[in-house]
């Protein structure tokens, strides 16, 4: 090969950056899935402990349909939402999901730190005050 | 054609690497500002464009100079500006990267830059300025790089690339008037609102934009062996004369709009600018710095005894793009802002940060323009007969 | 068939591009999660054709008079006190009548004139300079009642429409506000903004849309009741002939800041 070392020496160094984060984790216990908690006070409290939406629903299109609730009631002058359920709410982050999901580093912040996603939502809405336990 | 700017002398290599250094440093400086917002700039809640818009305005106009010499040469069939032609779309390339640049680094969320396309905006002029823009920076990469590779094959270019070159013509003033439309459509800034705007910006760019470039072919002459041509660099010294004119001439038509019909609201920019208001004095010896260095330029360029010599014409050149860039790249800028809408003062001055991070867009722009002036001086080096059967290289 | 290098680096990066452009085209393309029907304004809410708010400065007798209008705005929406004037973040402020009338040059003016306070804030224009110039519709008229609004998801920081506004009327966050929020008085129901965003009075929309009236009118109403006097805000909808900002604009003299610019804005002033 013409300027074979060359070649060959990149290749080294490319394939250790690449299968380097496999290796360092050789041996290490796996990261435990996340298990967003859902015990606030607020959802004790509640008789029949629903969400907005389904359970399923929200997993999957939560940021989707906050993204939607921003531009209805920002842009449109929309704030009240009707579930799939019939039952109304109030769209907002800050007053309506974070009321019931008053723990944000126990239940947004698992599934996001597992996901290594930051959500620039808390840069501005403000976070509700949580206990240090 | 770029494995060309892989081969070089010392020279070109240590050049290239001061370039990333002043980049490097730069770049760390925009890191911290990043973190940290625009505060760390001179920038204030009065004056809220500085150095970096000012910077982009400046620039817009260099690179609408390239078509100074694309227009003659491919509309008139001008053949002195032949070997100029690829140096004038190169440096519009350069000088759009950089206008690009600073506009990134001027906002204040710069990752959601893509919301300018996600939701395009037709009567927001900023909006056509990023479409104007980008466009003419596709041109001018497609025609220069075109017509160089044609050069490089000993071919002729091919012909459906005189349609785009037509267009790159039409479209070079159109990028300056919509920059020029940014600030003469706002309604509350009397400095800027004036149907003018855009037949200065044109002028000071037609001045500023070729005077650059007869500066760039005279280095290229000097380290290379390729020769723009003395025809050519005396043709661009004459247009930088005549626009050099017509710029102080129109600057003096809005001196005499504003303090003839006295009407505090025009003039009290000038007045800031040029004597200082109520003590606040800062841009006092920048702008006389711009008219003396105006006044130098015009001398040596009105007098052809002067602008023949071609190392008096280089000083010439550095006196006109040295004024132009005071002018338009920060006095029109702050001009507009002080006093403000309650007539107070504030004044800017940038920053370290600030001026670092300008230091490193403008090293990015020349790192540009070294690469792809290597690139067309390696092709043309070897071709050594243009078209016309001139010279390309110095014998 | 063989390939030559330049062909195969060609034929990559058209496909990387045209890749990217497609997914990138059907994300902008895919529909809203929402259909019209799941959302709808809220009954309680206050609506109007156009809102105005006129300004009587003869009911402004006291430093207080200012200041509770000022500062329940300013808490109410979670706005910064950063302190120098460089930085400043403001959404209605005071400001003596020649600087808010600037244009009114008179050496013979009565100083108490000349140096009278003045509130002054964004003023919804109806024909806004800053809706024109943004490029991203961060900024915009709502059609269903004149407000001029801030969509801070959207703002990209470029400034434009601080240098189209001819009041001054808008501020810049050069950096994090959050700091400069006293935390002991921070409303908790509305969110603070991030640094590299622009903000200005928005004429509480989000309280209109729940039934209430702006804080700085419901402050000096307030006032007015503990003191007696009468309130130096009044606030309504412009297009109603009945309302009380018509009633008001009908019998007295009034003037807005710099009308010769076009922007007719919804700010009145009334000296009385």
């Amino acid at each position: 090969m013409y300027d074979g070392w060359k070649i060959i020496l990149g290749l080294i160094i490319f394939i250790g950056i690449a299968i380097f984060p496999f290796v360092y984790d050789v041996g290490k216990a796996s990261i435990p899935p996340p298990e967003p908690k859902l015990d606030t006070p607020e959802i004790q409290k509640m008789a029949v402990k629903k969400c907005v939406e389904s359970k399923s629903f929200m997993a999957a299109e939560h940021m989707v349909m906050l993204n939607d609730w921003r531009d209805s009631v920002v842009r449109d002058g929309n704030r009240i939402y009707i579930a799939n359920d019939g039952k109304e709410y109030v769209m907002s982050l800050q007053n309506t999901c974070m009321k019931c999901h008053s723990n944000k580093t126990k239940f947004c912040d698992e599934c996001h730190n597992y996901m290594a996603v930051t959500p620039y939502c808390w840069d501005c809405h403000i976070a509700p005050k949580e206990e240090k336990t | 054609m770029l494995e060309t700017a892989l081969k070089g002398s010392r020279r070109y290599w240590g050049w290239i690497f001061f370039l990333l250094g002043i980049i490097g440093v730069g770049f760390i400086a925009y890191l911290y500002q990043f973190r940290i917002g625009l505060g760390v700039t001179g920038m204030s809640r009065d004056v809220s464009w500085g150095l970096y818009i000012g910077q982009f305005t400046f620039l817009v106009g260099v690179a609408a100079s390239g078509v100074m010499v694309v227009l003659p040469y491919y509309l008139h069939n001008y053949k002195a500006f032949g070997r100029m032609t690829v140096l004038g779309e190169f440096l519009a390339i350069a000088a759009v990267i950089m206008c690009m640049l600073f506009i990134f680094v001027d906002m204040g969320q710069p990752l959601r830059v893509l919301n300018v396309i996600l939701h395009p905006t037709p009567n927001s002029v900023m909006f056509f300025d990023m479409l104007v823009l980008s466009i003419y920076l596709l041109l001018n990469i497609l025609v220069g790089w075109t017509v160089l590779g044609a050069e490089r094959k000993g071919i002729a270019a091919p012909s459906w690339v005189k349609p785009f070159i037509i267009l790159s013509i039409a479209w070079a003033p159109s990028i300056h008037t919509v920059t020029a439309f940014l600030y003469s459509g706002l309604p509350g800034r009397h400095f800027w609102l004036t149907a003018i705007m855009a037949a200065r910006f044109l002028a000071s760019a037609f001045a500023g934009g070729p005077s650059l470039l007869i500066l760039l072919a005279l280095i290229v002459r000097k380290y290379t062996k390729f020769d723009a041509g003395t025809e050519a660099i005396q043709a661009l010294g004459k247009i930088v004369t005549y626009f050099m004119i017509t710029n102080v001439f129109f600057l003096g038509l809005e001196f005499f709009t504003a303090f003839y019909s006295k009407i505090p609201g025009h003039m009290e920019p000038f007045i800031y600018l040029y004597t200082g208001v109520e003590g606040y004095g800062k841009l006092v010896p920048v702008m006389w710095t711009s008219t003396i260095l105006a006044v130098v330029a015009l001398f040596l360029l009105i007098f052809p005894q002067f602008r023949k010599k071609e190392n008096v014409l280089a000083v010439a050149c550095v006196s006109t793009f040295l004024s132009l860039w005071i002018e338009k790249g920060f006095g029109l800028i702050v001009g507009g802002f002080v006093p403000n809408p309650f007539e107070r003062v504030t004044e800017y001055w940038p920053t370290l940060p600030e001026a670092l991070i300008t230091l490193a867009v403008w090293a990015t722009g020349f790192l540009v323009l070294t690469i792809l002036y290597k690139v067309a001086v390696s092709i043309k080096e070897e071709a050594v007969f243009d078209k016309y059967g001139q010279r390309q290289i110095k014998p | 068939m063989s390939i030559d290098r330049r062909e195969f680096l060609k034929i990559a990066g058209a496909s990387t591009l045209l890749g990217i452009g497609g997914m990138s085209a059907s994300a902008i393309l895919k529909k809203n999660l929402l259909e019209a029907s799941q959302v709808m304004p809220d009954a309680k809410g206050l609506t109007a054709k156009r809102w105005g708010m006129v300004v009587d400065i003869s009911k402004f007798k006291t430093e207080d008079d200012y200041r509770v209008c000022v500062e329940a705005c300013h808490l109410v929406h979670n706005v910064p006190n950063i302190g120098t004037t460089k930085e400043e973040v403001k959404w209605i402020w005071k400001e003596t009548y020649e600087h808010a009338f600037p244009g009114n040059e008179d050496p013979y003016l009565s100083p108490e004139i000349k140096h009278m306070p003045f509130l002054v804030l964004c003023n919804h224009c109806d024909n806004p300079p800053c809706v024109r110039v943004c490029p991203t519709k961060a900024t915009f008229k709502r059609e269903s009642d004149g407000i001029v609004m801030m969509d801070m998801h959207r703002c990209i920081g470029c400034r434009f429409c601080m240098a189209a506004c001819p009041y001054g009327a808008r501020s810049f966050n050069y950096r994090d506000p959050r700091p400069f929020i006293d935390a002991a008085t921070e409303n908790l129901e509305f969110p603070t903004r991030m640094r590299g965003v622009v903000e200005k009075c928005t004429f509480c929309y989000e309280r209109l849309a729940k039934g209430l009236i702006p804080a700085c009118v419901e402050a000096s109403q307030e006032l007015a009741r503990k003191t007696g006097r009468e309130p130096g805000l009044i606030f309504g909808d412009l297009e109603d002939p009945n309302s009380e900002v018509r009633k008001i604009l009908n019998e007295r003299y009034s003037f807005r800041r710099r009308p010769e610019l076009g922007t007719y804005p919804s700010v009145y002033y009334v000296l009385g």
